[in-house]
């Protein structure tokens, strides 16, 4: 066996009450490799994220960080693990009492000590990647739209250069140009920078793009994972439903008429 | 059997609330005590805490020192004790009416605020973004609050206990008729030190309960706009009948002195 995977995810379960919302979720992440998690509305793909995260907590299974039981942790070395970590949550979540630049700033001014203007400046060269102007900067997050708030959420994910981020539906959102930049950004992050990214998206087209292998998430477990190329013949009823957006198949919408 | 049924579950209800209460403040504490500190940000709340409450602490002081010597005339001139009344005044002030009334309206104001920005940050994810941009949210939010109202609260009650005395002063020399030096020796001659002294503690006392109840109750606020309502209510409730409970017991521990 060489190195232990980036991320090991073994036999996790979740549930909120008598709600099971994660039945055992096996899943391995290997350093540089990019992972996509697709799965209808509501089966617990941010649930999944935030247990690796350890913003929840996982009912019962194993999370590893590199062979490290992150359960096992204390809090500084918990700490520790998280700064390895970027996150670029759903809503966004930007701190609103703080400007755009300072939100991008915040990982490198706070969790590495960086000096005001140096973070400054990084969060500037930040914000052009994802393509935003200087000025958009010095605004607050409230006086943006929803796409750029997205963008801006991922701009702090990754101005922190960190080893593994979780992007939650990063193109959602975003015009069709928009979402194919921030495509190729993803992209450049992975094989350029050699970091590992865990993606949830519904966008099948930047699933397909961004994504070295992709998994399904059905009722609590991950029913197929293979390769991004494989995902049209995948032979699984489910996947071939999600992926060609029929509303007949194995995958029942509950509604009531 | 019902009845004891729910007897049991009120308590245990009480034990477990009690419990977090304890488990959140303990771990604040320790983040108070521990490096990094947050000196910027404990400056912005002290700012918030002790400049911006001027005004409603200080209106609040002058008019209760007004009424008191108005009252205490009425009941002193009826077995001739006029003279006494400067210095019930400020007895009640710097010992009692000081403090406590600072610390509801300050309860008001900024426990209620407090419970509701934070309890935003909860309900929006911002917590949690946070944590991971390895920031703990205790060192990042608790802590500078509850320094900042432990330090500030002793500040104002300062402030409010010299309001008041005036206020008493106005009334007593410009409508009561005394003369303005009797007044004012009546006032100094007879009160001592642990009289002022008894006050401020019980103010930083109080400042530490407002903060402390407003963190907690935000910080565990669920469920959007209404979570964050219900734990703003929550918040000047539990803090304002807290004052008055400690407020007993503070008076009791110094009574023995
Ligand atoms: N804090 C919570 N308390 C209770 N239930 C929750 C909580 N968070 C999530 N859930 C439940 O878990 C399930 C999965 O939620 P999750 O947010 O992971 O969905 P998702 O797969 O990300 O969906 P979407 O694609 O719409 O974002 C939902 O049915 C939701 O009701
Ligand atoms: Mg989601």
């Amino acid at each position: 066996m060489s190195a232990p995977p980036k991320i090991h995810i073994e036999n996790v379960c979740k549930s909120f009450g008598p709600k099971d919302v994660l039945t055992g979720i096996d899943l391995d992440v290997m350093q540089g490799e990019s992972v996509v998690i697709i799965g209808g509305s509501g089966t617990g793909k941010s649930v999944l994220l935030k247990c690796i995260l350890g913003i929840l907590t996982a009912d019962s299974g194993i999370i590893e960080v590199e062979g490290q039981d992150v359960n096992r942790l204390t809090a500084n070395d918990r700490d520790d693990v998280n700064r390895k970590f970027g996150m670029l949550f759903q809503s966004a979540a930007l701190f609103d009492s703080l400007p755009v630049w300072e939100n991008v700033a915040f990982g490198l001014m706070q969790g590495r000590h960086m000096g005001r203007d140096e973070a400054k400046a990084k969060a500037l060269e930040t914000l052009g990647q994802v393509g935003l102007a200087k000025e958009v900067g010095e605004l607050s997050p409230a006086e943006l739209s929803g796409g750029m708030q997205k963008r801006v959420g991922l701009a702090r994910a990754i101005a922190g250069s960190p080893e593994v981020v979780f992007f939650d539906e990063p193109t959602t959102g975003l015009d069709p140009i928009m979402a194919d930049v921030i495509n190729d950004l993803i992209i450049t992050c992975v094989k350029d920078q050699g970091i590992t990214a865990l993606s949830i998206t519904h966008d099948m087209a930047s699933a397909r793009k961004i994504s070295d292998r992709i998994a399904m998430l059905h009722h609590g477990k991950l029913i197929w994972i293979g390769s991004a190329g494989d995902v049209d013949s995948s032979g699984n009823g489910f996947v071939d439903q999600f992926v060609n957006g029929r509303a007949e198949g194995p995958i029942k919408m509950e509604l009531r008429r | 059997m019902n009845a004891l049924a729910v007897i049991g579950r009120v308590v245990i209800r009480f034990l477990e609330h009690l419990g977090r209460v304890t488990f959140f403040t303990l771990t604040a504490v320790s983040h108070c005590v521990r490096p990094p500190i947050y000196p910027r940000l404990i400056g912005r709340q002290m700012i918030n805490i002790g400049y911006y409450s001027l005004p409603v602490v200080g209106l609040t002081a002058i008019f209760s020192g007004m009424v008191l010597a108005l009252q205490s005339y009425t009941g002193f001139a009826r077995f001739n004790a006029e003279s006494a009344i400067a210095n019930v005044v400020v007895l009640s002030i710097t010992r009692e009416l000081g403090p406590v009334l600072a610390g509801l309206m300050v309860a008001g104001r900024i426990g209620a605020s407090m419970a509701a920005e934070i309890g935003t940050m909860r309900v929006t994810e911002q917590i949690d973004a946070l944590t991971t941009l390895s920031t703990n949210p205790y060192k990042y939010l608790i802590a500078p609050r509850l320094i900042a109202g432990l330090l500030m609260l002793p500040l104002l009650v300062l402030v409010a206990d010299i309001i008041g005395v005036f206020g008493g002063y106005l009334v007593g020399v410009y409508k009561l008729g005394f003369n303005p030096s009797v007044y004012m020796s009546n006032t100094v001659d007879f009160l001592e030190p642990l009289d002022v002294i008894s006050g401020l503690v019980k103010a930083a006392a109080f400042g530490f309960i407002i903060a402390l109840m407003g963190c907690y109750h935000g910080f565990r606020s669920q469920g959007g706009a209404q979570g964050v309502g219900s734990a703003t209510t929550n918040a000047v409730v539990s803090a304002s009948i807290l004052i008055l409970t400690f407020n007993y017991i503070i008076t009791e521990l110094f009574f023995a002195v």
